[in-house]
């Protein structure tokens, strides 16, 4: 049986496509056929970040409307094995998308796949709505900045009322992915702490991914940041999948780095 | 240089803190918002025009609220009259 998860968190510009791009070849990675779906229709970017933005050529909205199979659309991912790609369109608009469309789409994925990671877009509206109404699962990406905490929780009250599985009577399983993360500054008073975050939203954490130059780096080139496998972010994310996978790992790039002379001299240099 | 440290650590422990204090509170208020139902604006609009047949009062007179209690909700109404409310009561 297929594992649907939303990647999500109402507000835009949080890292919802990288996660998602990470996450799902994090989940290829370990050996899980996984397929990662735009749903972000009008604006599509998972192709572009996923580097696959020449393949394109039918995305999730001609298969929905019957204009393409779902195997002409599906994009094989070249660097891993078992990871497929569904692009969103750039040219219609979120109307173009309904429920069961959506459904039928899933359910052909779920019999090839054991993921199916639906990349939300920013907002509440029907795109968001229709990502997150058949999941399983959320990872709810959120950077530790109060408008992103405060989204992020709507996000929450949605997932626990507009989904498939809370209409059932059963619950999305919620996982908090922390993104752009700064020890230095947390240490600093100047930034919301892991644990104020997990105080006001009150989901288990997953993962935390530190600020890092190698996300912006690996967008311009298109690889899944968990591709540059020598990054912390990259390290962070197969750290974060292999806990949804249930392994126990523990919480790396959380606390500042120490300079050399700090190191020497101690606490002040 | 370690005083000024600790006054500007200390400037900006009050500033990640106050972001904290800020955001539970709207986030209480968001929860409070997304338990209710789906009538409840209307609900409130109308108990307000309903009072203000008798009494001259302001928008934040009537508080409605939903609690929830085990498989019970509670809808709670609040209505704050004036002092003299003669003296407000028009037409």
């Amino acid at each position: 049986m297929a594992r649907i998860i939303v990647t999500t968190s109402g507000k835009g510009g949080v890292g919802k496509t990288t996660t998602s791009a990470a996450f799902g070849t994090g989940l290829a990675l370990r050996g899980h056929k996984t397929v990662v779906i735009d749903f972000d229709v009008g604006l599509r970017n998972l192709d572009l970040i996923m580097g696959v933005e020449r393949r394109v050529v039918y995305d999730f909205v001609n298969v929905i409307h019957g204009e393409a199979q779902l195997n002409q659309a599906l994009i094989r991912d070249k660097r891993v094995d078992g990871l497929a790609i569904l692009a969103a369109s750039q040219t219609r608009d979120k109307d173009a998308l309904n429920l069961e469309g959506v459904q039928r789409v899933l359910e052909e994925l779920a019999r090839e796949f054991d993921y199916i990671v639906c990349d939300s877009p920013a907002g509440i509206e029907k795109g968001a709505h229709l990502a997150m109404y058949f999941a399983d699962e959320a990872i709810v990406v959120t950077n530790p900045e109060v408008s992103s905490v405060r989204d992020s929780d709507r996000i929450l009250g949605l997932l626990a009322s507009k989904t498939r599985a809370a209409e059932q009577g059963g619950r999305v399983r919620e996982h908090l992915v922390v993104t752009r993360y700064s020890p230095k500054r947390v240490g600093k008073g100047e930034m919301l702490s892991l644990d104020d975050m997990g105080d006001i939203l009150g989901i288990p954490l997953l993962g935390v991914i530190p600020e890092s130059p190698s996300v912006l780096a690996a967008s311009n080139s298109g690889t899944p940041v968990i591709l540059d496998q020598a990054s912390d972010a990259a390290q962070a994310y197969a750290d974060t999948v292999a806990r949804f996978l249930g392994e126990e790992k523990p919480l790396r790039f959380i606390t500042e780095e120490r300079g050399l002379l700090r190191r020497l001299f101690g606490a002040r240099a | 240089m370690r005083i000024f440290d600790f006054l500007r650590n200390g400037r900006n422990k009050a500033n990640a803190s106050l972001a904290k204090e800020r955001l539970q509170i709207v986030v209480a208020h968001q929860r409070r918002e997304a338990g209710r139902p789906p009538y409840f604006a209307s609900l409130q609009r109308d108990l307000l025009e309903v009072v203000r047949r008798y009494v001259t009062v302001d928008d934040s007179a009537v508080k409605v609220d939903v609690e929830h209690l085990g498989d019970c909700d509670i809808l709670e109404l609040n209505i704050t009259l004036p002092d003299q409310p003669a003296a407000g009561a028009r037409g």
